[in-house]
């Protein structure tokens, strides 16, 4: 179970977390400018890395928060967590 | 075999005799003992029967690599199987019972298998017992299977949970743990340190030895004082640290309460720790090799390490004339250890030649006789062990009397928790042995987990765990030392091969021919040899097959040890109970219930409770001799005759308020909510982004830029968590809360002809006059002295007001509303009586009505979209070719033609003539009481096209002809909200 660190509470157990799947995906739109194959993009297709994965996560049993983590895959380490609206950090 | 009692020694008390049952007869043994102590000092060699072959399984080790020993330990609820003797504590009373034998394990019918042995090779069932039909052969291959008898009764006992967080877990408390304990505890860390075993001190308390130039006993004894009195430091015995999970939590299994021990004993049966740490050691020691030879599964037949664990700490001597064989000098503490107590060596075999070390040289000046070069081919005896064949190197066998084997192959890591951490092995060519090489989380291995099986070294790095652990660079702090003897290396020995069936597994029963068969059908993969095999996957989970498994498997192949590797380690890493993880989580508390304010009021008027959702509400209220049925018909009839109250709290409501609110609600629901008058409720659909329905509900007005969103019971904070996902993620910029306050406001539903003239009679100042306070409008105001906010919304298709008060507030009003309803004939009704009414009108459910696939214009509700300019959730995913395809599932209403017949929800719609499979299916039924008869809404392909038309309701096999109608069945018009 992982230990998250939430930017607000501090570090709690994932439990008290929920995770809301691939972070950085941009909404398009507006929706009659949208073709099906960009709309699909946006509903099905995400990263399945072998390594770093920047995901969304909700302190859900907490302050309600939303987040973003760098998370390895392979390891589960966190190499990063960071604002919901923050870009992408750079990382080794 | 003939195990006895030795006349002296042992940490066992002599003062406390206790008794026991094993298999009906009672026996004799003392405190301190194991049941497997016990019954080897009482002469029992025959424990129980194996597994596939059902030979004669004897005691093999002392601790949790038992492979053979398994017994039941108790009976009736308290039962519980599948124990291994060597881990269960002996105690007055105990009653133990052979596994997989019957009908005694003296006396075995299955030994019959035996004799068809070749038939049953290491994946027979994949050949054999297939025609004509391998259910024939199923039921008794089933009951074949297995060791242990499951329990037919509830577990009794209780198991609880703890959490607990340190700076250093030390897991194990052998030298290098207490060492590493020791370390970390003086640099001031918070320390948690577990070992399985009833009392500290792992392989210190078999093979004793010289700490800081005193016995080993007096340095186990200062260090477990010195850690017992520091209040830094949790102390856990009878722990088994099962699993490591992310980021340094750990689980374990503490037993408390003694196995199967009658109910007298009212302590939980154990506790299951939930420990996160911030740094790991893992001094988990090791597990002794077994030599593989024929008939090595014989009784008799023992680890050399667990020989001697037997003489020190139980005073047991497992045999009268041993022979110990080796390929290493380990052993030779076992022959000195049994020729301490008196027991004759027959002799040592041991594999390498020309051995001059410290131990050897002991052995021989106590003129024991030693064979080297030798290896011991095939253990004699039918039931124990009589002797064993000797292969010597230059060739030609010879036979030695014997009553006991003590084997030892070499020294395996106990690297299972390393593994699950996510470290590296490696292979070790010295050692012949894997150890642990890359780390991945903040843990270190110490002492012989880590390949460190000297007692000076072990507690060396041990201590250097232990400072590393407590994030201490250096140490001015004593640690204890130890002077290490030189030892020879020893010499691979996988397979002593002429003597006939060997065993790998003794659990599993896997031969080491069963390994090479495996290699003939190209199972070559170590992870597909286990599981073709079995090898490694009983209760003992391979800690004495597993190496030598792959080990001989690397040879049948032409490989190299290291490329086969291990099998991937998995928790538990020795068998826990299933109550433990459960926990206090069983029956009322499995499943946690939200129960309502008025509770008490309605169990005092005789409701019946279901679970709708995470909620405990009344289903309904059956009265006298009434059924369920009964019930729900009487109340739904009174509800369109006169009044009912019915309990509304659980209704989702969230505040959603800000400058951008009217925006916000916008782009949440289907329909225009921007344009709601305040004062007025609009009913809305609101979808996923797949243009799914997902929620459905009531919006009031409030305030201009003020809404009450209204939602399923169900989907309370599942919206909320929606919205805050929205607003969080993909509109920051918009100036709007949304506040649940679901469980902030009781709702009273008041319903039916008589409503009005009930409210009006407690008194209000809310104008109740219909042109003041039409249908889907909402009011603030008193009701009989209280505040509320009263919404005119309708689920029942009769004159409806949920009248919302504080809960606070909820149960005078609640008193009141019932004092002045008697005049009225008010009737509460529960949920099923609500959901008889809507089917009547055709509201739908979302999650009845609707599933996973349905899109707005599936219930009909698609009209409200093309009047809609503004992007909403979901809108996009409405354009796609399959939520526009003409022959979708649509709302229709179906009433059987036989007016007596009853629909179900769930059964299937086929079209008359030809039939082409489903066509949709009934989504919610009921009987009608204001018709008489059943009604029932469904889906239908292109429903709404085929009014009138006749259909068949296939129901389990029957067929109900029926009519698809327009989804309503009463009041189609509205005119009974329409005052």
């Amino acid at each position: 179970m992982l230990l998250i660190t939430c930017p607000h509470c501090g570090a709690r157990d994932e439990n008290e977390f929920s995770c809301g799947g691939q972070a950085h995906i941009a909404r398009p739109g507006p929706p009659e400018a949208v073709g099906d194959a960009e709309w699909a993009r946006y509903l099905f297709e995400r990263d399945n890395p072998k390594g770093m994965h920047f995901e969304r996560w909700v302190h859900r049993h907490g302050c309600g928060q939303w987040f973003n983590v760098a998370r390895d895959t392979v390891t589960h380490e966190i190499k990063a967590i960071y604002g919901a609206l923050e870009p992408k950090p750079d990382l080794p | 075999m003939s195990g006895f009692r030795l006349a002296q020694g042992g940490a066992i008390d002599r003062d406390r005799r206790l008794h026991f049952r094993f298999n009906g007869e009672l026996l004799m043994g003392f405190s301190g003992d194991t049941l497997a102590s016990a019954l080897l000092a009482n002469g029992v060699s025959t424990i129980a029967r194996s597994f596939k072959y059902h030979r004669r399984r004897g005691i093999y080790a002392a601790g949790a690599e038992e492979p053979n020993a398994i017994v039941t330990i108790g009976q009736g609820d308290r039962a519980s199987p599948n124990l291994k003797a060597t881990q269960v504590p002996l105690y007055d009373g105990l009653v133990a019972t052979s596994v997989n034998c019957w009908p005694s394990v003296e006396f075995d019918l299955g030994a019959l298998a035996s004799l068809v042995g070749r038939f049953l090779p290491a994946g027979f069932y994949y050949k054999t017992f297939m025609r004509p039909d391998w259910h024939l052969f199923e039921p008794w291959i089933r009951r074949a299977a297995g060791l242990g008898q499951a329990p037919r009764v509830d577990d009794a006992d209780r198991y609880d949970h703890a959490h607990a967080h340190c700076d250093v877990l030390v897991v194990g408390a052998g030298p290098s743990g207490l060492a590493a304990a020791l370390a970390a505890s003086r640099s001031g860390a918070r320390v948690i340190l577990a070992d399985d075993q009833p009392g500290f001190g792992g392989r210190l308390l078999s093979d004793g030895g010289a700490i800081d130039d005193a016995p080993a006993q007096a340095w186990l004894d200062t260090a477990q004082a010195e850690l017992g009195a520091a209040g830094h430091v949790t102390l856990l015995k009878r722990t088994n640290v099962f699993g490591y999970y992310d980021h340094n939590l750990l689980g374990a299994y503490e037993e408390i309460a003694l196995p199967g021990s009658p109910s007298g004993d009212s302590r939980p049966a154990g506790r299951l720790w939930h420990i996160r740490a911030g740094r790991v050691v893992l001094a988990t020691g090791a597990f002794e090799r077994p030599l593989v030879f024929g008939a090595n599964d014989l009784p008799g037949v023992m680890l050399a390490s667990a020989v001697r664990s037997y003489v020190a700490r139980y005073a047991v001597a497992p045999g009268q004339r041993a022979i110990v064989a080796t390929n290493n000098d380990d052993a030779y503490r076992t022959a000195l250890a049994l020729l301490d107590a008196g027991v004759e060596i027959a002799c040592i075999v041991d594999a390498r030649s020309g051995v001059e070390s410290a131990l050897v040289r002991a052995v021989r000046a106590r003129g024991v006789k030693i064979s080297s070069g030798s290896h011991l081919g095939r253990a004699l005896g039918s039931r124990y062990v009589t002797g064993a064949e000797i292969q010597r190197l230059g060739g030609g066998t010879r036979r030695i009397d014997a009553d006991v084997i003590a084997v030892s192959g070499g020294w395996n890591p106990a690297v299972h928790l390393f593994c699950q951490s996510g470290g590296r092995l490696a292979f070790d060519a010295q050692r012949a042995a894997f150890v642990p090489s890359v780390s991945v989380q903040a843990e270190r291995s110490a002492g012989a987990s880590a390949g460190r099986f000297a007692l000076g070294a072990a507690l060396e790095q041990g201590s250097m765990a232990g400072f590393w652990a407590a994030k201490r660079e250096t140490s001015s702090v004593a640690v204890a030392h130890a002077t290490d003897i030189a030892e020879t290396p020893l010499t691979p020995l996988w397979e002593i091969k002429g003597g006939g069936k060997a065993w790998v597994d003794l659990q599993s029963d896997v031969t080491a021919d069963d390994v090479r068969l495996a290699v003939r059908e190209n199972y070559v993969s170590v992870e597909h040899l286990k599981r073709y095999t079995t090898l490694g996957m009983a209760s003992d989970q391979g800690k004495t097959s597993n190496v030598n498994g792959l080990a001989i498997l690397a040879a049948a192949t032409g490989r190299e040890i290291a490329s086969v590797g291990t099998t991937r380690f998995r928790p538990p890493y020795d068998p826990i109970p299933i109550g433990a993880v459960a926990g206090r989580k069983r029956g009322a508390l499995y499943h946690p219930r939200l129960t309502l304010p008025m509770r008490d009021w309605h169990e005092a008027n005789g409701a019946v409770f279901e679970d709708y959702g995470s909620w405990s509400r009344p289903a309904a209220y059956p009265r006298g001799r009434e059924t369920l049925d009964d019930a729900i018909q009487r109340e739904a009839r009174h509800v369109r005759l006169a009044v009912g109250i019915f309990d509304g709290s659980p209704l989702g409501k969230i505040e959603v308020e800000g400058p951008d609110a009217a925006i916000f609600v916008d782009r949440l629901y289907v329909g225009a909510m921007s344009t709601l008058p305040v004062g007025r409720v609009r009913y809305g659909l609101m979808l996923t982004e797949h243009g799914i329905v997902t929620d459905d509900g009531v919006c009031a007005r409030l305030a201009p830029e003020r809404f009450l969103v209204g939602t399923s019971s169900a989907a309370a904070s599942r919206m909320a968590a929606v919205m805050e996902e929205w607003l969080q993620g993909e509109w920051p910029n918009l100036r709007v809360f949304a506040t649940p306050v679901t469980h902030q406001w009781d709702v009273i539903t008041l319903t039916g002809p008589r409503a009005r003239d009930l409210i009006a009679a407690l008194g209000t100042d809310i104008d109740l006059g219909k042109a003041a306070f039409p249908h889907m409008a909402w009011r603030a105001g008193r009701i009989a002295g209280v505040s509320a906010r009263v919404l005119r919304v309708s689920f029942t298709g009769e004159l409806s007001y949920e009248i919302n008060v504080a809960v606070r507030a909820a149960a005078e009003l609640w008193a009141r509303i019932v004092a002045a309803g008697q005049a009225f004939d008010l009737m509460p009704f529960g949920v099923e009586s609500l959901m008889t009414l809507r089917i009547e009108k055709g509201y739908v459910h979302v999650g009845s009505e609707t599933d996973g696939t349905s899109v707005p214009d599936d219930i009909g509700m698609g009209g409200a979209i093309a009047r809609k300019a503004s992007d909403f959730i979901g809108r996009r995913s409405l354009l796609r070719a399959e939520a526009t395809r003409a022959d979708r599932n649509q709302l229709v209403g179906l009433i059987p033609e036989d007016r007596t017949a009853r629909l179900q929800a769930g059964a299937h719609l086929l079209g008359e003539g030809a039939r082409d499979g489903s066509e949709g299916f009934v989504t919610s039924a009921c009987w009608s009481p204001t018709l008489d008869h059943a009604v029932a809404l469904g889906l239908l392909r292109r429903g709404r096209t085929r009014k009138g038309e006749r259909v068949i309701v296939f129901d389990d096999g029957r067929e109900i002809p029926a009519r698809v109608v327009e989804p309503c069945f009463i009041d189609s018009k509205g005119a009974r909200l329409d005052v």
